[in-house]
């Protein structure tokens, strides 16, 4: 005899898979990789010739193969001539080099492969390669975060989205989520444009205060409305919407639908 | 008692008694699926209710003003007098951001109800003679519910509605000689006009609430009077219904299904975040945030413009412009077949007979692997207008995903109306019941180490 319950049963067990995959997903999205350095750089705007040469050697061992043993790029990486202190540092400091991808795929977030001081020694040898920007200084500043949600919905919500939570850029290219990215990184970003992002030339010094300012108070400031369920709108929210509500009140109608008086006539 | 010569005295000035005992004494068949049409009923009142309390406080006015509330990152940014209002019922009025969240998830579970709803009539039948006119009825309702759903969703003035209400531009503009004389009409000028957030709510909270309110009592009124459809459970003829009356047994279901109801719609408002309009902020015509896309219900609407190649035709000095025919003809084929579907059923089948007794799903194959083929459509293009959000999930370019779906769109339906029908007949000619175990096989091992079947008793 099937009756009510099995299926009752049944549906309660698919709900809670369901309610698993949903609750695993936003935390695959986010592919936030905590353990890397939150670390703010301590940056000497002057750098001495022996932390070039100590940074030399470290290149020549690691970077060489792919960007040259002077930096001037190969078949397999970039140039680094002119690409600045601020291009070395934020690759460094967010691990995305040295590039350990499949050739041709997108640099991603992951712990940096070296410790502090050489990073350091690295990004003086790469600044001494040619005239690039410096290591970025931002302020943030919580007065600005009005200009800054202003300038980020503008110029880069349009790729990080406007929860800056990540999104697809298109050519298998993603615009990573700005949730561990520090100030000194999302300035620095905008200075150099690292893979498919632009070069924000055209914002001030202010500017980038601000929307550096913005990306910190979506990181720290707490998000009404209760449980955010990926702050990307809809495609979540109609899938919350079915599963867990549609799908707690089908148990309902389960349950209340059953003859509770046993078998009819 | 006191209230008895009062109902009495009532009763021999309006003469309801009759009315009130046969109504009591309605019939209610035992099954689970009846009340699905009961859920969309109370996501409704709870829609009316909110709706009500966020009518008290909306401003309907696309004028500019400075926001100076508690949010931060936009004080001092020029935003509309319409999303300043949202603002502040996010923010300032008590209980505000609350009633908004139950507002939004139930509109969300309202359509789900009625899509499931939908699905329960279409693949048992219930739409047959003499039941054609409340389909009609219900299409209708489901229509509503989608322009209900889509003018709310526009009304905070938000960034996000407003990328929504300039696809919606795009489209209607797309109709080929009255396009654009349509949109202008109902924008009242070119894209982004400052007529259309007051006509909006005009639409939302008057002219579409009384025509569903209305089409829902013209759906329960044809339901009574043609009494309900039933399974063939033991006892059930055509000539009658076997159920449950009203009082005293559905009364009770029905509360208690109502009152569940809206406590899961309430926790969902209270607990989880849904359209944070402050994120996204206000609506400004030069921008647009990613992703980006309409409440899951128009989420096939855009998905099938996200699918279809970029071709526009011309011919005879016509030209067609490409989002017409996603935009356009596909949603209109979709629900012209859907409002036909009881007549072309009965004219292919020669089925004209009167029908109170329910088909399986699997008692006419064609019918449930056609349903099967178009919800497979529906849930592709589905994920096609969040394509962007399912690349990022499964880690593919958006571009692959676009071009799987392309795929998909034509191949799933056809392999899914395959399969059902095979399942479908598979099933009936077995007459099993869906999960019902077969009769174990019992076996004797003979001397010489063969197998052979023992007789069930």
């Amino acid at each position: 005899m099937t009756g009510p319950m099995p299926r009752l049963r049944l549906l309660a067990l698919v709900l809670l898979a369901a309610g698993a995959v949903g609750a695993l997903l936003p935390g695959a999205m986010a592919k936030a990789n905590h353990s890397a350095s939150l670390r703010e750089a301590s940056h000497s705007s002057l750098a001495s010739d022996s932390d070039v040469n100590a940074g030399h050697a470290v290149f020549n061992a690691r970077c060489a193969t792919c960007h040259g043993d002077a930096g001037q790029g190969t078949a397999l990486g970039p140039s680094l001539v002119g690409v600045g202190g601020a291009g070395a540092d934020f690759e460094l400091r967010t691990g995305r080099m040295p590039f350990s991808g499949s050739p041709g795929t997108q640099a991603v977030r992951k712990p940096p492969a070296f410790d502090d001081a050489t990073i350091r020694n690295l990004v003086a040898y790469v600044a001494s390669l040619g005239t690039g920007p410096p290591i970025p200084e931002p302020r943030v500043d919580t007065a600005a975060v009005s200009a800054g949600q202003h300038l980020f919905i503008a110029n880069c919500a349009p790729c990080h989205g406007a929860t800056a939570r990540g999104g697809a850029v298109g050519g298998g290219a993603l615009a990573p989520p700005l949730d561990v990215a520090t100030p000194v990184q999302v300035a620095e970003a905008m200075l150099i444009g690292p893979g498919e992002m632009p070069v924000f030339s055209s914002l001030s010094e202010t500017d980038r205060n601000a929307v550096v300012s913005y990306v910190a108070y979506l990181q720290t400031q707490p998000d009404p409305g209760g449980v955010s369920i990926g702050g990307i709108g809809p495609v979540p929210e109609g899938f919350v919407g079915w599963v867990l509500g549609l799908g707690l009140i089908l148990v309902v109608v389960l349950v209340v639908g059953r003859d509770w008086r046993g078998s009819r006539a | 008692m006191a209230a008895e010569p009062m109902l009495t005295w009532i009763d021999e000035r309006l003469g309801l008694a009759a009315w009130a005992r046969a109504g009591l004494r309605k019939v209610f068949p035992d099954h689970w699926s009846f009340l699905l049409g009961e859920v969309a009923l109370f996501c409704l009142v709870v829609l009316v209710l909110t709706g009500v309390f966020l009518t008290l406080f909306y401003v309907p006015d696309a004028t500019s003003v400075t926001y100076s509330g508690p949010w931060a990152p936009l004080r001092g940014q020029s935003v509309s007098a319409a999303f300043d209002s949202v603002m502040r019922l996010s923010f300032e009025v008590r209980a505000g951001l609350v009633m908004r969240q139950i507002h939004h998830w139930a509109a969300l579970v309202f359509v789900a109800a009625i899509v499931v709803h939908l699905l329960r009539i279409f693949f048992t039948g219930a739409f047959r003679r003499p039941r054609e006119i409340n389909w009609l009825v219900g299409i209708g309702l489901l229509l509503l519910a989608l322009t209900m759903g889509i003018t709310g969703y526009s009304l905070p003035d938000d960034l996000l509605s407003g990328t929504g209400l300039r696809v919606i531009y795009s489209v209607v503009i797309a109709i080929p000689f009255i396009g654009p004389y349509l949109a202008f009409l109902v924008f009242g000028g070119e894209f982004p006009t400052p007529e259309i957030i007051s006509r909006l709510f005009v639409f939302h909270v008057m002219l579409l609430p009384a025509l569903l309110i209305g089409g829902v009592l013209v759906h329960l009124a044809i339901l009574v009077r043609h009494k309900h459809s039933q399974y063939a459970v033991p006892g059930a003829t055509e000539e009658n219904v076997v159920g449950r009356a009203f009082w005293p047994s559905q009364v009770f279901k029905s509360t208690g299904l109502a009152i569940l109801t809206a406590a899961v719609l309430a926790l969902m408002g209270g607990l989880i975040q849904i359209n944070p309009i402050w994120a996204y902020g206000p609506f400004d015509a030069t921008t647009v945030s990613s992703p980006a896309q309409p409440d899951w219900y128009a989420g096939w609407l855009d998905g099938a413009l996200r699918l279809f190649p970029p071709i526009e035709i011309t011919a005879l000095g016509i030209t067609i412009p490409s989002p017409f025919i996603p935009g356009v003809l596909l949603p209109g084929v979709a629900f012209g077949v859907m409002t036909l579907w009881p007549f072309l059923e009965a004219w292919v089948t020669g089925d004209h007979a009167e029908h109170q007794l329910l088909d399986g799903p699997r008692e006419k194959p064609l019918r449930t692997a056609f349903g099967v083929a178009g919800l497979l459509v529906f849930v592709i293009l589905t994920l096609a207008g969040g394509n962007d959000v399912v690349a990022l999930v499964f880690g593919v370019p958006v571009e692959a995903m676009t071009n799987i779906l392309r795929v998909a769109i034509v191949a799933v339906p056809l392999l899914g109306f395959g399969l059902t029908y095979r399942i479908c007949r598979e099933l009936f000619d077995r007459r099993e019941a869906p999960g019902q175990r077969r009769a174990s096989v019992r076996l004797r091992r003979t001397a010489a180490g063969g197998f052979e079947e023992i007789e069930p008793d």
